[in-house]
């Protein structure tokens, strides 16, 4: 068992409370680091993937998990951001420009959608942003001229300074590029849960009424977490754009959108780290399933639509048996050990929500 | 003419949505749970119909195998909400969202697993009949469908209004507590309007399948239905048909009056027009909230 | 000088006239409690206040100032704070982030600088902290700092309600059933509570409360209400004794009798 002491109101502003954390988070992003010459190419290149996820799973826990608003069609503003991404580029903005001018239109996207929905509570917010998926989704056909419609768009290789970090001329390099700008993100996502604006964002979710009575703009504050998030799920659309070459108005459906809700979901809603681990069960899981496959069934046939049909299952699983995903999990057996043999099941109880209507609001 | 064979084919779609979106609305009027799952389970009804029916499969007589996918479909509700729903009592509207998304990826891969993914069309006496007259020509099914809809409609209403059981069920579904206490097993509610849904949901999916063909995917039809659901006012179900009808009125004339791609958002756009400028539906049941 | 003042409130839900031509003016610092039986319209006077609900006539002015045309967030800024009823925290969050909440109104930096989190933020938040650091000591919530409100029990709760409405730094204070619910010695704390509220911190309390005892202990002015009208204004004891309250208390425990 660890007694911490704290000396300074500074001990609660920190990144980590104590030095314990900050090591493994340390020995974490080292190993990190060091991943490219650890492992192959393949799997670097899943690697990459996971984080991009990650990212995307980022922006919209920011939403959900940090401000209680549901979205079911975050992959729209993932296509904005990789569209506006490589339109700029076309128009020869470089790369270091072209990315954050793609977060910052995404999150344009994001205000110009909170703004008349801000009246919208929970279903009917979900409701509101399926539309705007399915919309997306067809407006980029729609906007063929720009989009290149359904034949798509083609993601030029990143060149930055002269160096180029080609999808697979240099694999390492985007990957260490891609791992940078998720910590970026990290810190700063970091730093708005510690600062004021963090904690109106928990004010809105977690009570409206006595948000507004602590003098909370509800409107104001929602069309932010909006803007922030959706420019944060815009910067990974335009990485994906990189990583996937090529990207159509099929590259961000629907399905991708409620994809990312259910990520975060099993990572564990109100943790970054959620956003992470989620973002490790969708890249990891279509592999796990085909090794298992091989591994067990020496001859079966590909059974298509498994890894959606596994997702689903144990995400019902997740949210039946442990609500605050797998990251709470986590927690939960790590107090387990830090407390032993003081621990006690009741520990993490929470007083249940009964029925709160929406019908009366 | 033109436009009199246009409203007649949406009215039959409309009636499908509307079927679905009474399934929504049945069950979040009782537990104020959103069903993500409902288009995935009249895609389910419309497979084990299929399945019952087709030569390659069971080859039964059609009227055989109809009540047999509504008994089983009643079943299939019952048993997730007694087996899911009911364990997640408490927890907050958004996290049963999700569940029963995920209980539409889960019905998705099994159907496909089962029946494949190819396209396939259900045997059904009533399909492909014309009906002439007046120079309209208007298929015994999609007449089938406006006539079992207004039907069930009919029939629900009655039940909600005049059977013991419907009262019970509205009265668990307007304050769980007093119900409660008056005796009423609301848990039980609960999982029998997962029932009757699971029982309108293979109906809609019978009519649909009569109409044209199904794949695992058709479920996703059901985002199309929760927008009516929706239009019309979550909440009501004379809102949920309207809110269909609407819907299904809306597609033919759009695709035939507007460029193709603009009209097949046109349900979507209808959805968001409604939300922005009366959030809660065109029947609303919104009230505010004391402190 | 008068802080607050209802001039001829009147509200109505549909035909239910909820209050009816309320006209009273709470004094700068003085403890103002509302009494009188469930449905009389306290609980919507403070709603008006608020600003949740619209009155249909008549003006409420905080320090001489309509506050009509403000919405409900602009109210704390003016230094009003408020309690709920039926407590309302940010139950996934712990007493200490509650509490910091009500310092929004002393926010002085953008979104982009807290992203950042420049050194200016962090300044910020060390008084942020301090000012909660007093509320958490005047109130004895050291234990409880980094619990989360879902794990505490419901008097704990009561008075971490209470701390994030004084963390504001209020010139108004709106406690709506300071005691509602709680123990006897529970209930005592918050009559010292509030008595040092008034003196120590000089902020003026309007106050809803149904315990006759802690109103009669701490209450410098009592209004008394039935049906959304007024019956009377004045000392406690003057209020106890009025006959009209009398039978408003006794009127409304024959119809509790009869159903």
């Amino acid at each position: 068992m660890r007694i911490i002491f704290k000396t300074s109101y500074d001990a609660d502003i920190r990144y980590f409370s104590n030095r314990v954390p900050a090591l493994w988070y340390l020995a974490l992003l080292l190993m990190s680091i060091a991943l490219p010459f650890i492992i192959n190419e393949f799997w670097l290149g899943e690697f990459t993937l996971m984080l991009i996820w990650a990212i995307a799973g980022m922006g919209l826990m920011l939403l959900v998990g940090h401000s209680g608003q549901a979205s079911l069609g975050h992959a729209a503003f993932m296509a904005v951001g990789a569209y506006s991404n490589v339109i700029l580029q076309e128009y020869g903005l470089p790369f270091i420009l072209s990315l954050p001018l793609a977060g910052f239109f995404a999150g344009l996207a994001g205000v110009l959608v909170a703004m008349p929905t801000t009246k919208l509570h929970g279903i009917y917010m979900a409701i509101a942003t399926i539309a705007i998926g399915v919309l997306a989704e067809d407006l980029i056909v729609i906007l063929a001229p720009w989009t290149g419609g359904v034949s798509g768009k083609f993601a030029p290789s990143i060149e930055i300074f002269g160096i180029n970090f080609d999808r697979y001329g240099n694999v390492s390099g985007l990957y260490w590029l891609i791992l940078g700008i998720t910590c970026l993100i990290v810190l700063g996502y970091r730093n708005i849960l510690r600062s004021p604006l963090g904690r109106s964002f928990m004010a809105i979710r977690d009570s409206e009424i006595s948000a507004q009575a602590m003098g909370v703009n509800i409107a104001r504050t929602r069309t932010i977490s909006f803007a922030l998030s959706c420019a944060i799920t815009g910067i990974s659309g335009a990485l994906m754009g990189h990583f996937s070459l090529v990207f159509t108005n099929e590259t961000f459906n629907i399905v991708i959108s409620i994809y990312l809700l259910l990520m975060i979901v099993i990572g564990g809603l109100g943790f970054i780290q959620g956003a992470f681990i989620g973002a490790a069960i969708v890249t990891f899981l279509p592999s796990v399933i085909s090794f298992s496959r091989d591994a067990f069934f020496s001859n079966s046939a590909i059974i298509p639509g498994i890894e959606s049909g596994m997702f689903g299952a144990i995400l019902i699983f997740v949210i039946l048996f442990e609500p605050m995903g797998l990251y709470g999990r986590w927690l939960k057996i790590r107090s387990y050990f830090e407390l032993f043999p003081f621990y006690r099941r009741d520990m993490f109880r929470r007083q249940k929500s009964y029925l709160k209507t929406e019908r009366m609001r | 003419m033109d436009a009199l064979q246009l409203l007649l084919s949406g009215l039959s779609n409309g009636c499908v949505y509307g079927l679905i979106a009474m399934g929504f609305v049945l069950i979040y009027k009782a537990s104020e749970a959103i069903n993500f799952a409902q288009g995935d389970m009249m895609m389910l009804g419309a497979f084990i119909t299929l399945g019952l029916t087709n030569e390659q499969y069971f080859d039964l007589p059609f009227w055989v195998s109809v009540p047999m996918a509504m008994l089983l479909m009643g079943a299939i509700g019952y048993a997730l909400d007694a087996l899911i729903l009911r364990k997640m009592f408490g927890q907050s509207q958004i996290a049963v969202v999700i569940v029963t998304i995920a209980l539409g990826f889960v019905a998705r891969f099994v159907a496909g697993a089962i029946w494949g993914y190819e396209p396939q069309s259900l045997e059904s006496p009533i399909a492909g009949l014309d009906f002439r007259f007046a120079g309209l020509a208007l298929g015994i099914d999609e007449l089938m469908v406006i006539i079992v809809t207004i039907a069930l409609t009919g029939a629900l209403y009655i039940f909600f209004a005049r059977t013991k059981l419907g009262v019970a069920m509205q009265a668990a579904s307007q304050n769980q507590m007093a119900a409660f206490y008056m005796g009423i097993p609301v848990k039980r509610m609960h999982s029998l309007v997962w029932a009757l849904s699971g029982v309108i949901a293979a109906i809609a999916g019978i009519l649909f399948a009569s109409k044209g063909s199904i794949d695992p995917s058709t479920g996703l039809l059901g985002i199309k239905a929760f927008a009516a659901a929706v239009i019309g006012g979550l909440g009501s179900l004379p809102g949920a048909l309207i809110g269909g009808l609407l819907v299904g009125i809306v597609e033919p004339f759009a695709a035939r009056y507007i460029e193709g791609d603009i009209a097949r958002i046109m349900p979507y756009l209808l959805l968001v027009l409604v939300l922005v400028f009366r959030p809660h539906g065109i029947l609303s049941q919104v009230q505010s909230k004391k402190v | 000088m008068n802080l607050l003042d209802l001039q001829n409130v009147t509200l109505r839900f549909g035909g239910l006239v909820a209050v009816d031509n309320v006209s009273f003016s709470v004094k700068q610092g003085e403890v103002f409690s509302l009494v009188g039986p469930n449905g009389a319209g306290k609980s919507t006077i403070f709603n008006m206040i608020s600003r949740f609900y619209d009155p249909a006539e008549g003006d409420i002015l905080f320090q001489g100032q309509s506050i009509l045309k403000k919405a409900s967030h602009d109210i704390p800024h003016l230094g009003i704070a408020r309690t709920f009823q039926n407590i309302e925290l940010f139950e996934q969050a712990s007493v200490l982030q509650n509490l910091l909440v009500g310092r929004q109104r002393h926010r002085r930096s953008n979104v982009l600088e807290e992203i950042l989190f420049l050194p200016k933020v962090r300044k910020q938040e060390h008084h942020h902290r301090l000012a909660v650091e007093h509320v958490i000591d005047f109130l004895d919530l050291q234990p409880y700092r980094d619990k989360f409100i879902s794990g505490l029990p419901y008097g704990i709760r009561k008075v971490v309600e209470m701390g994030r409405a004084l963390a504001i730094g209020p010139k108004l204070l709106l406690l709506d059933e300071p005691a509602s619910g709680l123990s006897t010695e529970e209930t005592q704390d918050v009559a010292f509570w509030i008595e040092d509220i008034k003196k120590v911190m000089g902020i003026t309390v309007l106050m809803v409360e149904h315990d006759m005892h802690l109103v009669n202990s701490v209450s410098d002015r009592v209004l008394a209400l039935a049906d959304g009208k007024i019956l009377t204004i004045g000392t406690p004891s003057e209020v106890q004794n009025h006959p009209d309250v009398i039978k408003a208390y006794i009127g409304s425990d024959e119809e509790d009798a009869l159903t």
